[in-house]
Protein backbone atom coordinates (compact mmCIF):
# COMPACT_ATOMS: atom_id res chain seq x y z
CA UNK A 1 0.00 0.00 0.00
CA UNK A 2 1.69 3.09 -1.36
CA UNK A 3 1.15 6.23 1.09
CA UNK A 4 -1.29 8.19 -1.00
CA UNK A 5 -3.40 4.97 -0.93
CA UNK A 6 -2.94 4.93 3.19
CA UNK A 7 -4.05 8.51 3.35
CA UNK A 8 -6.75 8.07 0.71
CA UNK A 9 -8.55 5.46 2.94
CA UNK A 10 -7.75 7.68 5.99
CA UNK A 11 -9.89 10.15 4.62
CA UNK A 12 -12.20 7.92 3.04
CA UNK A 13 -13.17 6.61 6.44
CA UNK A 14 -13.07 10.02 8.29
CA UNK A 15 -15.77 11.20 5.92
CA UNK A 16 -17.93 8.16 5.86
CA UNK A 17 -17.91 8.31 9.84
CA UNK A 18 -18.58 11.82 9.64
CA UNK A 19 -21.46 11.72 7.29
CA UNK A 20 -22.96 9.01 9.43
CA UNK A 21 -22.96 10.93 12.64
CA UNK A 22 -24.64 14.00 10.96
CA UNK A 23 -27.72 11.96 10.29
CA UNK A 24 -27.42 9.75 13.88
CA UNK A 25 -26.47 12.14 16.28
CA UNK A 26 -28.85 13.92 18.87
CA UNK A 27 -27.49 17.11 18.99
CA UNK A 28 -28.18 19.33 15.99
CA UNK A 29 -25.13 21.66 16.73
CA UNK A 30 -22.55 18.62 16.45
CA UNK A 31 -24.17 17.46 13.64
CA UNK A 32 -23.77 20.26 11.62
CA UNK A 33 -20.22 20.45 12.93
CA UNK A 34 -19.69 16.81 11.58
CA UNK A 35 -21.06 18.07 8.63
CA UNK A 36 -18.12 20.87 8.34
CA UNK A 37 -15.92 17.45 9.71
CA UNK A 38 -17.16 15.87 6.16
CA UNK A 39 -16.60 19.06 4.10
CA UNK A 40 -12.90 18.97 5.30
CA UNK A 41 -12.05 15.20 4.40
CA UNK A 42 -13.96 15.24 1.11
CA UNK A 43 -11.62 18.60 0.18
CA UNK A 44 -8.56 16.65 1.09
CA UNK A 45 -9.72 13.83 -1.00
CA UNK A 46 -10.09 16.15 -3.90
CA UNK A 47 -6.48 17.36 -3.17
CA UNK A 48 -5.18 13.58 -3.29
CA UNK A 49 -6.99 13.72 -6.86
CA UNK A 50 -4.72 16.89 -7.59
CA UNK A 51 -7.79 19.26 -7.59
CA UNK A 52 -6.66 22.18 -5.47
CA UNK A 53 -8.70 24.89 -6.55
CA UNK A 54 -12.03 22.95 -6.25
CA UNK A 55 -10.59 21.42 -2.51
CA UNK A 56 -9.63 25.02 -1.59
CA UNK A 57 -12.66 26.45 -2.89
CA UNK A 58 -14.95 23.76 -1.06
CA UNK A 59 -12.80 24.70 2.20
CA UNK A 60 -14.02 29.02 1.45
CA UNK A 61 -17.46 28.62 0.35
CA UNK A 62 -18.96 25.79 2.41
CA UNK A 63 -17.27 25.22 5.57
CA UNK A 64 -15.54 28.82 5.75
CA UNK A 65 -19.45 30.47 4.79
CA UNK A 66 -22.56 28.33 4.17
CA UNK A 67 -21.97 26.25 7.42
CA UNK A 68 -21.19 29.29 9.64
CA UNK A 69 -24.21 30.45 8.68
CA UNK A 70 -25.85 26.82 9.08
CA UNK A 71 -24.29 26.78 12.75
CA UNK A 72 -25.66 30.32 13.26
CA UNK A 73 -29.29 29.47 12.42
CA UNK A 74 -29.13 25.71 14.40
CA UNK A 75 -27.18 27.87 17.27
CA UNK A 76 -30.21 29.62 17.52
CA UNK A 77 -33.49 28.13 17.15
CA UNK A 78 -34.04 25.12 19.67
CA UNK A 79 -34.84 21.90 17.86
CA UNK A 80 -37.48 19.46 19.74
CA UNK A 81 -35.77 15.95 17.96
CA UNK A 82 -39.02 14.29 20.16
CA UNK A 83 -41.71 15.78 17.27
CA UNK A 84 -38.63 15.19 14.46
CA UNK A 85 -38.71 11.64 15.12
CA UNK A 86 -42.86 10.90 15.49
CA UNK A 87 -43.57 8.86 12.59
CA UNK A 88 -40.18 7.76 12.18
CA UNK A 89 -40.64 4.23 11.62
CA UNK A 90 -44.04 4.93 9.46
CA UNK A 91 -42.16 6.87 6.92
CA UNK A 92 -38.99 4.38 7.14
CA UNK A 93 -39.62 1.97 3.83
CA UNK A 94 -41.00 5.51 1.60
CA UNK A 95 -37.33 7.01 2.51
CA UNK A 96 -35.44 3.24 2.37
CA UNK A 97 -37.17 3.48 -1.43
CA UNK A 98 -35.98 6.84 -2.27
CA UNK A 99 -32.66 6.75 -0.77
CA UNK A 100 -31.93 3.43 -2.69
CA UNK A 101 -32.91 5.23 -5.93
CA UNK A 102 -30.37 8.01 -5.33
CA UNK A 103 -27.62 5.74 -4.51
CA UNK A 104 -28.29 4.22 -7.88
CA UNK A 105 -28.63 7.05 -9.89
CA UNK A 106 -25.89 8.76 -8.79
CA UNK A 107 -23.81 5.07 -9.28
CA UNK A 108 -24.80 5.51 -12.80
CA UNK A 109 -23.78 9.09 -13.81
CA UNK A 110 -20.76 9.13 -11.82
CA UNK A 111 -19.77 5.49 -11.38
CA UNK A 112 -16.24 4.50 -13.14
CA UNK A 113 -17.47 3.13 -15.68
CA UNK A 114 -18.15 7.02 -16.96
CA UNK A 115 -14.70 8.04 -17.02
CA UNK A 116 -11.65 7.16 -18.77
CA UNK A 117 -9.81 4.62 -18.13
CA UNK A 118 -7.01 5.14 -15.18
CA UNK A 119 -4.28 5.56 -17.80
CA UNK A 120 -5.74 8.36 -19.60
CA UNK A 121 -6.49 10.47 -16.02
CA UNK A 122 -2.85 10.06 -15.20
CA UNK A 123 -2.13 11.41 -18.94
CA UNK A 124 -4.22 14.14 -18.54
CA UNK A 125 -3.51 14.77 -14.66
CA UNK A 126 -2.56 18.39 -13.81
CA UNK A 127 0.56 16.52 -11.96
CA UNK A 128 2.08 15.01 -15.43
CA UNK A 129 2.24 19.45 -16.22
CA UNK A 130 3.32 20.94 -12.63
CA UNK A 131 3.66 24.43 -14.66
CA UNK A 132 0.35 24.65 -15.19
CA UNK A 133 -1.66 26.00 -12.32
CA UNK A 134 -5.22 24.50 -12.24
CA UNK A 135 -6.96 27.40 -11.26
CA UNK A 136 -5.62 28.15 -14.47
CA UNK A 137 -6.88 25.31 -17.05
CA UNK A 138 -9.97 25.36 -14.79
CA UNK A 139 -11.07 29.53 -15.28
CA UNK A 140 -9.95 28.71 -19.41
CA UNK A 141 -12.27 26.19 -19.77
CA UNK A 142 -15.28 27.91 -17.78
CA UNK A 143 -14.69 31.50 -19.79
CA UNK A 144 -14.37 29.80 -22.89
CA UNK A 145 -15.68 26.31 -23.66
CA UNK A 146 -18.76 26.51 -20.87
CA UNK A 147 -19.04 30.10 -20.94
CA UNK A 148 -23.10 29.56 -21.51
CA UNK A 149 -23.84 27.22 -18.60
CA UNK A 150 -21.96 29.16 -16.76
CA UNK A 151 -23.30 32.30 -16.92
CA UNK A 152 -27.26 30.66 -16.85
CA UNK A 153 -25.99 28.91 -13.52
CA UNK A 154 -24.88 32.10 -12.43
CA UNK A 155 -27.74 34.32 -13.81
CA UNK A 156 -30.50 31.28 -11.71
CA UNK A 157 -27.98 31.49 -8.22
CA UNK A 158 -28.92 35.31 -8.70
CA UNK A 159 -32.70 34.69 -9.41
CA UNK A 160 -32.86 32.23 -6.41
CA UNK A 161 -30.75 34.94 -3.66
CA UNK A 162 -33.34 37.64 -5.31
CA UNK A 163 -36.50 35.40 -4.67
CA UNK A 164 -35.15 34.45 -1.12
CA UNK A 165 -34.40 37.77 -0.11
CA UNK A 166 -37.61 38.88 -1.63
CA UNK A 167 -39.36 36.28 0.52
CA UNK A 168 -38.27 36.88 3.80
CA UNK A 169 -38.20 40.87 3.45
CA UNK A 170 -40.92 42.09 5.58
CA UNK A 171 -41.43 45.87 6.08
CA UNK A 172 -42.42 46.86 9.34
CA UNK A 173 -43.72 50.39 9.36
CA UNK A 174 -42.70 51.00 13.12
CA UNK A 175 -38.77 50.38 12.86
CA UNK A 176 -36.73 52.88 13.70
CA UNK A 177 -33.57 52.99 11.69
CA UNK A 178 -30.95 55.93 10.55
CA UNK A 179 -30.38 57.09 7.59
CA UNK A 180 -26.82 58.16 7.29
CA UNK A 181 -27.25 59.93 4.23
CA UNK A 182 -29.22 62.43 6.09
CA UNK A 183 -26.97 62.18 9.04
CA UNK A 184 -24.34 62.94 7.12
CA UNK A 185 -26.01 66.34 5.34
CA UNK A 186 -27.24 67.95 8.60
CA UNK A 187 -25.44 71.15 9.48
CA UNK A 188 -25.06 73.00 12.44
CA UNK A 189 -27.06 75.83 11.14
CA UNK A 190 -29.91 73.68 10.60
CA UNK A 191 -30.15 72.64 13.94
CA UNK A 192 -28.82 75.41 16.35
CA UNK A 193 -29.59 79.08 16.02
CA UNK A 194 -26.99 81.35 17.54
CA UNK A 195 -28.44 84.37 18.62
CA UNK A 196 -26.51 87.58 19.46
CA UNK A 197 -27.33 89.45 22.26
CA UNK A 198 -25.57 92.17 23.55
CA UNK A 199 -24.41 91.82 26.93
CA UNK A 200 -26.67 93.06 29.67
CA UNK A 201 -25.18 96.53 31.74
CA UNK A 202 -23.98 95.95 35.27
CA UNK A 203 -26.83 96.35 37.84
CA UNK B 1 31.03 14.54 16.89
CA UNK B 2 30.09 16.04 13.71
CA UNK B 3 30.68 13.02 11.43
CA UNK B 4 29.08 10.77 13.52
CA UNK B 5 25.71 13.12 13.46
CA UNK B 6 26.30 13.32 9.81
CA UNK B 7 25.84 9.50 9.05
CA UNK B 8 23.11 9.02 11.54
CA UNK B 9 21.16 11.56 9.50
CA UNK B 10 22.02 9.94 6.69
CA UNK B 11 21.13 6.15 7.81
CA UNK B 12 17.39 7.38 8.52
CA UNK B 13 14.70 6.53 6.01
CA UNK B 14 13.97 9.48 3.39
CA UNK B 15 10.38 10.35 4.59
CA UNK B 16 12.04 10.99 7.67
CA UNK B 17 14.39 12.66 6.62
CA UNK B 18 11.51 14.90 4.64
CA UNK B 19 9.43 14.75 7.98
CA UNK B 20 11.85 15.97 10.29
CA UNK B 21 13.07 18.72 7.92
CA UNK B 22 9.61 20.37 7.50
CA UNK B 23 8.82 20.08 11.06
CA UNK B 24 12.26 21.98 11.73
CA UNK B 25 10.80 24.51 9.45
CA UNK B 26 7.36 24.88 10.79
CA UNK B 27 9.52 25.66 14.07
CA UNK B 28 11.29 28.42 13.19
CA UNK B 29 8.29 29.83 11.67
CA UNK B 30 6.26 29.54 15.21
CA UNK B 31 8.40 30.10 17.66
CA UNK B 32 9.72 32.93 16.55
CA UNK B 33 5.69 33.87 15.73
CA UNK B 34 4.59 33.15 19.22
CA UNK B 35 7.16 35.37 20.51
CA UNK B 36 5.94 38.41 17.94
CA UNK B 37 2.84 37.63 19.38
CA UNK B 38 3.93 37.95 23.32
CA UNK B 39 6.00 41.32 22.61
CA UNK B 40 3.16 42.47 20.19
CA UNK B 41 0.87 42.68 23.48
CA UNK B 42 3.30 44.04 25.55
CA UNK B 43 4.27 47.08 22.27
CA UNK B 44 0.19 47.48 22.40
CA UNK B 45 0.40 48.31 26.10
CA UNK B 46 3.74 50.43 25.46
CA UNK B 47 1.76 52.34 22.45
CA UNK B 48 -1.63 52.69 24.12
CA UNK B 49 0.24 53.77 27.45
CA UNK B 50 2.33 56.92 25.54
CA UNK B 51 -0.46 58.13 23.22
CA UNK B 52 -2.54 58.31 26.68
CA UNK B 53 0.07 60.08 28.03
CA UNK B 54 0.82 57.42 30.67
CA UNK B 55 4.11 54.72 30.82
CA UNK B 56 2.60 51.66 30.38
CA UNK B 57 3.94 48.42 32.31
CA UNK B 58 7.38 49.12 33.33
CA UNK B 59 7.74 46.70 36.25
CA UNK B 60 9.16 43.33 35.57
CA UNK B 61 12.28 43.18 34.09
CA UNK B 62 14.37 46.28 32.79
CA UNK B 63 11.59 48.80 31.59
CA UNK B 64 9.26 46.33 31.31
CA UNK B 65 10.55 43.73 29.12
CA UNK B 66 9.72 40.84 30.94
CA UNK B 67 6.20 41.61 31.27
CA UNK B 68 4.94 39.26 28.64
CA UNK B 69 7.13 36.59 30.30
CA UNK B 70 5.13 36.94 33.50
CA UNK B 71 1.79 37.21 31.77
CA UNK B 72 2.45 34.36 30.06
CA UNK B 73 3.61 32.04 33.00
CA UNK B 74 0.87 33.40 35.22
CA UNK B 75 -1.90 32.29 32.68
CA UNK B 76 -0.28 28.79 32.16
CA UNK B 77 -0.37 28.55 35.99
CA UNK B 78 -3.84 29.43 36.22
CA UNK B 79 -6.57 27.23 36.54
CA UNK B 80 -9.22 26.03 33.84
CA UNK B 81 -12.54 26.80 34.88
CA UNK B 82 -15.68 24.62 32.53
CA UNK B 83 -18.79 26.76 33.95
CA UNK B 84 -21.45 23.81 34.65
CA UNK B 85 -23.76 23.21 31.85
CA UNK B 86 -21.13 23.96 29.54
CA UNK B 87 -20.50 21.53 26.53
CA UNK B 88 -17.08 20.42 27.83
CA UNK B 89 -15.49 18.60 24.65
CA UNK B 90 -16.55 21.52 22.56
CA UNK B 91 -15.70 24.58 25.30
CA UNK B 92 -11.89 22.67 25.53
CA UNK B 93 -11.91 22.58 21.54
CA UNK B 94 -12.98 26.02 20.83
CA UNK B 95 -9.92 27.83 21.37
CA UNK B 96 -7.53 25.17 19.45
CA UNK B 97 -9.85 25.68 16.78
CA UNK B 98 -8.98 29.04 16.94
CA UNK B 99 -5.58 28.93 17.11
CA UNK B 100 -4.90 26.54 14.46
CA UNK B 101 -6.09 28.65 11.36
CA UNK B 102 -3.84 31.49 12.82
CA UNK B 103 -0.84 29.27 12.39
CA UNK B 104 -1.61 27.08 9.61
CA UNK B 105 -1.86 29.87 7.03
CA UNK B 106 1.92 31.21 7.55
CA UNK B 107 2.44 27.68 5.70
CA UNK B 108 2.40 29.91 2.73
CA UNK B 109 3.41 33.48 3.59
CA UNK B 110 6.70 34.06 1.71
CA UNK B 111 8.94 36.21 3.77
CA UNK B 112 11.57 37.05 1.21
CA UNK B 113 12.33 34.94 -2.85
CA UNK B 114 13.70 31.84 -1.01
CA UNK B 115 12.25 31.89 2.84
CA UNK B 116 9.09 29.85 2.42
CA UNK B 117 7.77 26.87 3.90
CA UNK B 118 5.06 26.15 0.99
CA UNK B 119 5.26 27.52 -2.22
CA UNK B 120 1.89 26.62 -3.67
CA UNK B 121 0.45 27.41 -6.69
CA UNK B 122 -3.07 28.59 -5.27
CA UNK B 123 -1.19 30.40 -2.30
CA UNK B 124 -3.38 33.03 -1.67
CA UNK B 125 -7.26 31.03 -2.01
CA UNK B 126 -5.85 28.90 0.95
CA UNK B 127 -4.69 31.51 3.15
CA UNK B 128 -8.62 33.00 2.49
CA UNK B 129 -10.10 29.69 3.07
CA UNK B 130 -7.71 28.65 6.02
CA UNK B 131 -8.17 32.07 7.74
CA UNK B 132 -12.12 31.81 6.83
CA UNK B 133 -12.41 28.84 9.49
CA UNK B 134 -10.97 30.31 12.39
CA UNK B 135 -14.74 31.54 12.69
CA UNK B 136 -15.04 28.77 13.97
CA UNK B 137 -13.39 29.22 17.35
CA UNK B 138 -15.13 31.77 18.27
CA UNK B 139 -18.67 30.61 17.43
CA UNK B 140 -18.36 27.32 19.23
CA UNK B 141 -16.90 29.08 22.33
CA UNK B 142 -19.71 31.30 22.63
CA UNK B 143 -22.16 28.48 22.45
CA UNK B 144 -20.11 25.92 24.34
CA UNK B 145 -20.03 28.17 27.13
CA UNK B 146 -23.78 28.56 28.22
CA UNK B 147 -23.82 31.34 28.72
CA UNK B 148 -25.73 34.81 27.14
CA UNK B 149 -23.21 37.16 26.87
CA UNK B 150 -20.78 34.54 25.60
CA UNK B 151 -23.58 33.60 23.01
CA UNK B 152 -24.14 37.11 21.82
CA UNK B 153 -20.72 38.09 21.12
CA UNK B 154 -20.20 34.72 19.22
CA UNK B 155 -23.47 35.48 17.25
CA UNK B 156 -21.96 39.11 16.61
CA UNK B 157 -18.35 37.81 15.34
CA UNK B 158 -20.03 35.57 13.16
CA UNK B 159 -22.31 37.79 11.20
CA UNK B 160 -19.39 40.30 11.31
CA UNK B 161 -16.74 37.69 9.93
CA UNK B 162 -18.62 36.61 7.49
CA UNK B 163 -20.36 40.20 5.87
CA UNK B 164 -15.77 41.12 5.43
CA UNK B 165 -14.71 38.23 4.23
CA UNK B 166 -17.02 38.65 1.21
CA UNK B 167 -15.39 42.43 1.28
CA UNK B 168 -11.50 41.14 1.72
CA UNK B 169 -12.04 38.24 -1.08
CA UNK B 170 -13.30 40.83 -3.60
CA UNK B 171 -9.93 43.09 -2.37
CA UNK B 172 -8.10 39.91 -2.92
CA UNK B 173 -9.64 40.05 -6.90
CA UNK B 174 -8.27 43.13 -7.87
CA UNK B 175 -5.01 41.94 -6.52
CA UNK B 176 -5.19 38.88 -8.67
CA UNK B 177 -6.49 40.66 -11.66
CA UNK B 178 -3.31 42.86 -11.56
CA UNK B 179 -0.23 40.09 -10.81
CA UNK B 180 -2.12 37.37 -12.54
CA UNK B 181 -1.19 34.58 -10.11
CA UNK B 182 -2.32 33.36 -6.90
CA UNK B 183 1.08 32.15 -6.39
CA UNK B 184 1.76 34.32 -2.75
CA UNK B 185 5.85 34.72 -3.51
CA UNK B 186 5.21 35.60 -7.96
CA UNK B 187 2.16 38.38 -6.53
CA UNK B 188 5.56 39.90 -4.54
CA UNK B 189 8.04 39.36 -7.25
CA UNK B 190 5.30 41.43 -9.70
CA UNK B 191 6.32 44.35 -7.71
CA UNK B 192 10.25 44.42 -7.93
CA UNK B 193 11.86 47.55 -8.32
CA UNK B 194 10.85 50.99 -6.29
CA UNK B 195 7.77 51.53 -4.74
CA UNK B 196 6.00 53.06 -7.58
CA UNK B 197 5.84 49.15 -8.63
CA UNK B 198 4.03 48.17 -5.77
CA UNK B 199 0.20 47.47 -6.26
CA UNK B 200 -1.08 49.66 -3.36
CA UNK B 201 -0.55 52.25 -5.79
CA UNK B 202 -2.80 51.07 -8.36
CA UNK B 203 -5.39 49.14 -6.24
CA UNK B 204 -5.62 52.30 -3.73
CA UNK B 205 -9.22 51.66 -3.04
CA UNK B 206 -8.92 47.86 -2.62
CA UNK B 207 -6.02 48.24 -0.28
CA UNK B 208 -7.71 50.57 1.80
CA UNK B 209 -10.88 47.94 1.73
CA UNK B 210 -8.55 45.15 2.63
CA UNK B 211 -7.07 46.98 5.85
CA UNK B 212 -10.24 47.67 7.29
CA UNK B 213 -11.47 44.05 5.88
CA UNK B 214 -8.38 42.61 8.21
CA UNK B 215 -9.12 44.86 11.44
CA UNK B 216 -12.81 43.79 11.18
CA UNK B 217 -11.78 40.17 10.81
CA UNK B 218 -9.20 39.87 13.25
CA UNK B 219 -12.21 41.49 16.21
CA UNK B 220 -10.22 44.27 16.84
CA UNK B 221 -11.03 48.19 17.39
CA UNK B 222 -13.16 49.73 16.08
CA UNK B 223 -14.61 46.50 15.31
CA UNK B 224 -14.14 44.52 18.47
CA UNK B 225 -18.43 44.29 19.43
CA UNK B 226 -17.91 40.48 19.75
CA UNK B 227 -15.38 41.21 23.05
CA UNK B 228 -17.49 44.60 23.87
CA UNK B 229 -16.57 45.29 27.43
CA UNK B 230 -18.86 47.73 27.85
CA UNK B 231 -21.97 45.85 27.15
CA UNK B 232 -21.15 42.29 26.91
CA UNK B 233 -18.41 42.10 29.69
CA UNK B 234 -15.84 39.89 27.34
CA UNK B 235 -18.25 38.48 24.56
CA UNK B 236 -17.11 34.82 23.39
CA UNK B 237 -14.68 34.22 25.90
CA UNK B 238 -15.89 35.67 29.43
CA UNK B 239 -15.98 32.06 30.66
CA UNK B 240 -12.52 31.71 29.76
CA UNK B 241 -9.70 31.28 32.10
CA UNK B 242 -5.76 30.47 32.26
CA UNK B 243 -4.18 28.89 29.39
CA UNK B 244 -7.47 28.28 27.02
CA UNK B 245 -8.11 32.38 27.56
CA UNK B 246 -4.43 32.58 26.57
CA UNK B 247 -5.06 30.41 23.21
CA UNK B 248 -7.70 33.13 22.12
CA UNK B 249 -5.06 36.16 22.62
CA UNK B 250 -2.60 34.07 21.14
CA UNK B 251 -5.20 33.30 17.91
CA UNK B 252 -5.84 37.22 17.64
CA UNK B 253 -2.42 38.51 17.94
CA UNK B 254 -1.43 35.76 15.49
CA UNK B 255 -4.08 36.41 12.97
CA UNK B 256 -3.11 40.53 13.63
CA UNK B 257 0.14 39.71 12.29
CA UNK B 258 -1.35 37.72 9.69
CA UNK B 259 -3.21 40.59 7.97
CA UNK B 260 -0.07 42.43 8.07
CA UNK B 261 2.13 40.03 6.40
CA UNK B 262 -0.27 39.68 4.06
CA UNK B 263 -1.34 43.25 3.29
CA UNK B 264 2.95 43.39 2.92
CA UNK B 265 3.18 40.78 0.38
CA UNK B 266 0.32 41.62 -1.53
CA UNK B 267 0.22 45.42 -1.89
CA UNK B 268 3.76 46.76 0.10
CA UNK B 269 6.12 44.57 -2.30
CA UNK B 270 6.89 42.00 0.61
CA UNK B 271 10.55 42.35 0.47
CA UNK B 272 11.91 44.78 -1.60
CA UNK B 273 13.28 48.02 -0.55
CA UNK B 274 11.01 51.54 -1.31
CA UNK B 275 14.38 52.30 -3.77
CA UNK B 276 16.21 50.08 -6.06
CA UNK B 277 19.04 51.76 -5.38
CA UNK B 278 22.33 51.60 -3.11
CA UNK B 279 21.26 52.58 0.51
CA UNK B 280 18.32 51.06 0.24
CA UNK B 281 19.59 47.47 -1.01
CA UNK B 282 21.94 47.38 1.84
CA UNK B 283 19.57 45.88 4.08
CA UNK B 284 19.14 42.80 4.31
CA UNK B 285 15.04 41.79 2.54
CA UNK B 286 13.47 39.78 5.89
CA UNK B 287 14.35 43.10 7.39
CA UNK B 288 12.07 45.14 4.80
CA UNK B 289 9.42 42.81 5.40
CA UNK B 290 9.54 42.59 8.93
CA UNK B 291 9.84 46.45 8.56
CA UNK B 292 6.87 46.54 6.75
CA UNK B 293 4.75 44.20 9.09
CA UNK B 294 5.70 46.28 12.28
CA UNK B 295 4.89 49.64 10.78
CA UNK B 296 1.27 48.01 9.69
CA UNK B 297 1.09 46.29 13.26
CA UNK B 298 1.22 49.86 14.25
CA UNK B 299 -1.27 51.43 12.45
CA UNK B 300 -3.60 48.81 14.24
CA UNK B 301 -2.26 49.84 17.83
CA UNK B 302 -2.87 53.67 16.52
CA UNK B 303 -6.75 52.51 15.51
CA UNK B 304 -7.78 51.03 18.97
CA UNK B 305 -6.10 53.80 20.75
CA UNK B 306 -8.01 56.32 18.69
CA UNK B 307 -11.46 55.05 17.50
CA UNK B 308 -14.18 55.03 19.45
CA UNK B 309 -16.07 51.17 18.88
CA UNK B 310 -18.69 51.23 15.71
CA UNK B 311 -22.32 50.31 16.80
CA UNK B 312 -23.16 46.64 15.92
CA UNK B 313 -25.64 48.20 12.76
CA UNK B 314 -22.59 50.76 11.39
CA UNK B 315 -20.45 48.09 11.46
CA UNK B 316 -23.22 45.97 8.62
CA UNK B 317 -23.58 49.11 7.24
CA UNK B 318 -20.16 49.55 6.44
CA UNK B 319 -19.26 46.26 5.43
CA UNK B 320 -22.54 45.70 3.30
CA UNK B 321 -23.18 48.48 1.30
CA UNK B 322 -19.68 50.76 1.73
CA UNK B 323 -16.49 47.95 1.52
CA UNK B 324 -18.37 45.43 -1.35
CA UNK B 325 -19.89 48.39 -3.42
CA UNK B 326 -16.40 49.58 -3.67
CA UNK B 327 -14.17 46.53 -4.27
CA UNK B 328 -16.89 46.00 -6.94
CA UNK B 329 -16.79 49.28 -8.45
CA UNK B 330 -13.24 48.76 -9.06
CA UNK B 331 -12.61 45.74 -10.04
CA UNK B 332 -14.95 46.77 -13.02
CA UNK B 333 -12.74 49.72 -13.25
CA UNK B 334 -9.49 47.70 -13.69
CA UNK B 335 -11.78 45.15 -16.26
CA UNK B 336 -12.93 47.77 -18.30
CA UNK B 337 -9.56 49.33 -18.33
CA UNK B 338 -7.13 46.36 -18.63
CA UNK B 339 -9.11 45.18 -21.93
CA UNK B 340 -10.55 48.35 -23.78
CA UNK B 341 -7.79 51.09 -23.42
CA UNK B 342 -4.27 51.43 -23.81
CA UNK B 343 -3.47 52.45 -20.29
CA UNK B 344 -4.07 48.51 -19.43
CA UNK B 345 0.38 48.77 -18.03
CA UNK B 346 -1.38 51.22 -15.03
CA UNK B 347 -2.48 47.68 -13.57
CA UNK B 348 -0.82 45.00 -15.34
CA UNK B 349 2.92 44.91 -16.48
Amino acid sequence: MTFETAVFYLFSAILLASAAMVVTIRNPVKSVLFLVLAFVSAACLWILLHAEFLAIVLVLVYVGAVMVLFLFVVMMIDVNLAVLRQGFTEYLPVGAVVAVLMVVEIALVVGPRQFAPMQVIAAMAPAAHPHVSNTRALGLLLYTTYVYPFEIAAAILLVAIIAAIALTMRRRPDTKYQDPARQVEVRARDRVRLVKMPSEPKT
Amino acid sequence: MMAALFTFWGAMPAWSQVFLWDLAKIVAIVLPLMLGVAYLTFAERKVIGYMQVRIGPNRVGPRGWLQPIADGLKLLLKEIIVPTGANKGLFIIAPVLALMPALVAWAVVPFTNTLVLANINAGLLFVLAVTSMGVYGVVIAGWASNSKYAFLGSLRSAAQIVAYEIAMGFALVGVLMAAGTLNLRKIALEQAGGFWHWLFLPLFPLFLVYFIAGVAETNRAPFDVAEGESEIVAGFHVEYSGMSFALFFLAEYANMILVSALTAVLFLGGWYPPFDCAPFTWIPPLAWFLLKVAVILFLYLWLRATFPRYRYDQIMRLGWKVLIPVTLVWIGVMGFVMFFTPWAFVFYR
